[in-house]
């Protein structure tokens, strides 16, 4: 298992600001990124999709359950096999972003996040800057892999503190049989 | 090198493998049982709501793993590889206890009209379907040593089945909220509701502690070891016996054979993949009905070029499992009382007489839904996500009932499993090729019996109800059946009214590839009842085959 696994998102955020400010840049690298196998910027529009997925409200939404972590690290597991969807998906998101509104989709206000995203949803965005992939397809996979994130057990790196699980009543966890051979499920 | 010769080898020691095992083994036959998966540990059976049987996001934590792909064909003939978390491989857990291991444990006795759908409906086009060469009657005595031997709870059968001789060996769990207020609607609207019988402890029995109604149940291992598998009951009778050995992390190459059309043995891949071979007296397959039908049209020779007991192109032929109907409901008050397991009550109103369809459903209520699979259950037309879909979480979580049954499907000549021709697994086996699909009649039912659901959760109260219905994509699952169809007429079947291969006299099949039709019901236990049967018989008989 790698150090990082274990960060705060707020450890991450200031790794990543330092990361950023290290390599003096705002494009694209995935040299410096504090991730697994997300770029920053990739992580930054991930993050911004999955908040419109599931908004932050009177209970957090799924940035600050570290939906975004626990993609990352599947990706470099189970989700491998989406590798290339994320990398062109997030890239074409942020390309679809600057030709609707001249900024990325993580600096979008809600509204215009939202309508990317139904139109992602509906599959009418444009074929010349979704060349590799289907824009149905990775809004599919994203929106799976977001509620898994959020409403699945923690011990693989989202529904930080439990969160969905307090958010829908059930309070507190089972302390039953053999839970206690994961400290990480309580 | 061989090994040294046994009486008998099983290869599987799922809900029928475990079983044959365990008669053999106690009549004094010596018994290698072969299983591909591992024999899981207290460890493996953390509750994981994203890797699990039920709800396999991450993989499947009882197997098989990515060493065992297959191929599955859809309508316009594209093939495609599929790991074994994908719906579309039709997945059963590969490791001891089988899908024994992790189920529901719902345990019903088929009714005696499910062994005979063909004179009781006659015949339907584009279905094989036909009655059992065994009726209710055989079969009887076998469930009920299942229900005592292996552990059943709850009351007794509604009206439309037939009495058991001897009452269940344990009452059912107490009632959940759910449970009341389904029990009364049932009752008003003029149903028979009645506890599902489960292969659960309720109370202690057979050395074991009772359920402890946690909200992990189908799809995990008990933590407690309250639901009664092979696992915990008659392969650890069968160890006892000192009469076998059960091998895990051994994967099945081909069932041997003679220049006289005798089974001799197994050849297999050892826990260090080394090939190897066990001879036997009697070899019995019990792999589940894909894994199983794939055993058979792998092992090829001069006198079986098609694979063993496919002379007549009927193995792997009929895949059924069941086509899954029902309705979900919201209510505008809480239902949710975090008791587990959650599924409790059923009714067999619709399992046979209704007008103009062939079979039905039994419907009982579902399983507890954990967070995860809550939120992908939205009604019809509301945005599967934002804040819409938020706030149905947060409002309906705690409020919500679903009421499904498996529908009896009609067997499809071409639902079917074959051996894929160029995709082979990690040790070189070609893999299994799924294609087919379902008969139309079993979405006419499906859509009749959702219609029932709905009307006995308005009944309840519910303010909003929506049908869940299957689509026509090949069935299976860990239901599957069918495959090695039991039959008196060898052109028509692969193996006799004793599951013994037609051309070969020492060779079974004891899960539920035999099965001719699947019932309106869950199939294990008369899985296990047929492997108690099918033991019986080769342990009588196993001198003179």
């Amino acid at each position: 298992m790698s150090w990082y696994k274990n960060l705060s998102r707020r450890e991450f955020i200031q790794l990543a600001a330092a990361a950023a400010a290290a390599s003096g840049m705002t494009a694209c690298s995935g040299s410096r990124t504090p991730w697994r196998f997300l770029r920053l910027c990739e992580a930054r529009a991930l993050a911004a999709i999955c908040d419109q997925l599931i908004p932050p409200d009177q209970d957090p939404g799924a940035d600050w359950a570290q939906v975004v972590n626990f993609i990352d690290i599947q990706l470099c597991g189970p989700f491998r096999d989406a590798k290339d969807l994320y990398r062109d998906g997030l890239g074409y998101t942020d390309a679809t972003a600057r030709a609707w509104f001249e900024k990325r989709f993580a600096e979008l206000d809600g509204k215009q996040q939202f309508d990317i995203l139904n139109a992602m949803e509906r599959g009418t965005l444009s074929k010349a800057i979704w060349e590799t992939v289907d824009p149905r397809q990775f809004f599919e996979t994203v929106l799976s892999h977001t509620m898994e994130g959020f409403y699945g057990d923690p011990r693989h790196g989202g529904n930080r503190a439990r969160a969905s699980w307090k958010m829908v009543g059930l309070a507190y966890p089972q302390v039953r049989g053999r839970l206690k051979y994961d400290p990480r499920s309580l | 090198m061989p090994l040294k010769k046994v009486n008998a080898v099983v290869v599987g020691a799922g809900a029928g493998g475990g079983v044959v095992a365990k008669e053999l083994a106690s009549a004094g036959m010596s018994v290698v049982v072969l299983e591909r998966g591992l024999w899981h540990t207290a460890f493996d059976c953390r509750k994981d709501d994203l890797r699990n049987q039920r709800s396999s996001f991450l993989g499947c934590a009882f197997g098989p793993d990515d060493r065992n792909p297959r191929v599955t064909v859809n309508d316009s003939g594209e093939a495609r590889v599929v790991k074994s978390n994908d719906w579309a491989y039709s997945n059963n857990a590969a490791c001891v206890g089988g899908g024994s291991f992790s189920y529901g444990a719902m345990a019903w006795r088929f009714m005696p009209q499910d062994f005979g759908m063909r004179s009781t409906y006659g015949a339907v086009e584009g279905s094989t379907l036909e009655d059992w060469p065994i009726s209710y009657e055989e079969l009887e005595p076998y469930y009920e040593k299942a229900e005592w031997e292996i552990g059943v709870s709850g009351g007794a059968e509604p009206p439309q089945k037939p009495a058991r001789k001897k009452a269940l060996p344990m009452p059912p769990l107490s009632d959940g909220k759910e449970h009341l207020l389904l029990d009364s609607a049932a009752k008003r609207l003029g149903l028979h509701p009645f506890h599902i019988p489960m292969l659960r402890n309720t109370i202690p029995y057979n050395g074991r502690g009772g359920c402890m109604r946690c909200r992990w149940c189908v799809g995990f291992a008990c933590e407690v070891d309250a639901k009664n598998g092979t696992h915990n009951t008659v392969l650890p009778k069968a160890l006892a016996t000192g009469n076998c050995e059960v091998r895990t992390n051994c994967m099945v190459k081909e069932i041997l054979t003679d220049g006289r059309g005798h089974a001799t043995g197994i050849a297999y891949f050892d826990e260090h993949n080394h090939l190897r071979e066990q001879p036997a007296d009697v070899v019995v397959i019990a792999g589940s009905a894909v894994e199983s039908a794939r055993l058979l049209l792998n092992s090829k020779s001069l006198l079986f070029p098609n694979g063993i007991g496919n002379r007549f192109d009927w193995v792997g032929r009929n895949l059924q499992g069941h086509a899954y109907t029902g309705a979900m409901a919201l209510f505008d008050f809480e239902l949710f009382d975090d008791l587990g397991p959650g599924a409790s009550i059923a009714i067999c109103d619709y399992n046979h007489g209704n007008p103009g369809l062939v079979g039905g459903a039994l419907l009982c209520n579902e399983f507890i839904r954990l967070p995860i699979h809550f939120s992908g259950m939205t009604p019809p037309g509301m945005p599967r996500w934002g804040q819409v879909h938020k706030d149905y979480m947060r409002k309906y979580y705690r409020q919500s009932s679903i009421v499904m049954g498996p529908v009896q499907e009609l067997p499809v000549f071409d639902a079917r499993v074959q051996v894929d021709a160029k995709v082979k697994d990690f040790w070189g086996i070609p893999v299994a090729r799924l294609s087919g699909h379902r008969h139309p009649s079993d979405i006419v039912t499906a859509k009749y019996i959702a219609g029932k659901a709905e009307r006995w959760l308005k009944e309840a109260g519910a303010i909003q109800t929506w049908p869940r219905l299957p689509g026509r994509e090949l069935s299976g699952g860990q239901h599957q059946a069918g495959t090695c169809r039991m039959g008196n007429d060898p052109r028509t079947s692969v193996v006799d009214r004793n599951c013994r291969v037609h051309d070969v006299e020492n060779l079974f099949v004891a899960d539920g590839s035999v099965h001719v039709t699947n019932g309106g019901f869950n199939p294990v236990l008369t899985i296990m009842a047929n492997a108690y049967r099918v033991g019986e018989y080769i342990a009588k008989n196993w001198k003179s085959v």
